[in-house]
């Protein structure tokens, strides 16, 4: 049971059964490490922001530094007019991440190694962003899938392909997360068993190869969580400064 | 053929997609490095256009490893 890698992703009951007609709303060890996961974005932004100190504390700094990586990176990709987004994209950032770090921990559950949870989050994003650019354009918004400097014969064609492009933004944006998480996870449990098959006298080159790719694990855990926020800007320029 | 080898032998090919990422992979931090050997003031500041492109094209070898899976255990 152990051994087969793909354990570790299965979900289950804790506590007990609540049922609203056919929806099974009962409290999983998935819901439970995402209310850890805020908890502890929660506690760590509260306790690094709490004594406002002109040298900070490590606490202070850290958080401090997650506020201005976010704040320059939606600067950089979307341009000033994205401020007022920020709240929401920090969330984001902060919540994948956590969720991801969260995961790396010997027996815990990788929250976004679930698409059903990934493609929640990039839905909202989705769904958000075309609400801003109608918003804020009207039907105007409707050139994104015009590209200037197209001859017109070419049009029709391009035209589709945009929309295509478009419509497969959700899908993209969160199974490259998905995928990203589960395989690492899959990866790193395969040469865990190696190491138990191969025993005390073979078993010492597959535990040096998980000890770096347990490295790499956490790199990448950084990365999606970066990506996931940078695309979620770009997506949020198309809509604010259309045609730029 | 049995259904269960032919799932296996299609999952199997969904792992040809590794090919294009490795393709990907090398391209981008091939050109990073030979761009950042030529003019190193300049490769501090594109350094974050190296991680988004390493983590889109190592993506895509990912939807092969999704393909794989589907085929295994969704049909």
């Amino acid at each position: 049971m152990s051994t087969n890698p793909m354990h570790q992703f299965e979900v289950y009951r804790i506590g007990p059964e609540i049922k609203l007609g056919s929806l099974d709303l009962s409290f999983t060890n998935a819901s439970l490490f995402m209310g850890i996961s805020a908890m502890s974005i929660l506690l760590f932004l509260f306790f690094g922001t709490k004594k406002k100190l002109l040298i900070p504390s490590k606490l202070q700094l850290i958080s401090e530094m997650s506020y201005t990586f976010v704040a320059k990176m939606i600067n950089d990709t979307a341009g000033s007019n994205a401020k007022p987004f920020f709240p929401f994209i920090f969330t984001l950032f902060m919540f994948v991440l956590f969720c991801n770090m969260i995961g790396m921990l010997p027996y815990s559950f990788t929250v976004t190694s679930h698409i059903i949870i990934t493609f929640m989050l990039a839905s909202i994003v989705f769904v958000g962003v075309t609400v801003i650019g109608f918003i804020k354009h009207g039907i105007k918004y409707l050139e994104l899938f015009v590209p200037k400097g197209v001859p017109a014969i070419l049009l029709p064609l391009i035209i589709i392909i945009e929309i295509i492009s478009y419509l497969s933004r959700p899908v993209s944006l969160s199974v490259r997360l998905f995928a990203n998480m589960m395989a690492g996870h899959t990866m790193l449990k395969v040469f865990g068993g190696f190491v138990i098959s191969l025993g005390l006298l073979g078993g010492w080159l597959p535990l040096s190869f998980s000890v770096a790719l347990t490295g790499l694990e956490i790199l990448v855990a950084f990365l999606q969580a970066y990506v996931f926020a940078i695309l979620t800007c770009i997506y949020l320029n198309d809509a604010l400064n259309l045609n730029h | 053929m049995e259904l269960e080898a032919a799932k296996m032998i299609g999952a199997g090919l969904a792992a040809i997609a590794l090919a294009g990422a490795g393709v990907g992979i090398g391209l981008i931090f091939g050109n990073y490095l030979s761009g950042a050997m030529r003019n190193p003031s300049a490769a501090q500041k594109q350094f974050p256009n190296l991680l988004l492109g390493f983590a889109l094209a190592e993506a895509t070898g990912l939807f092969g490893l999704v393909i794989a899976l589907i085929i295994l255990f969704a049909f």
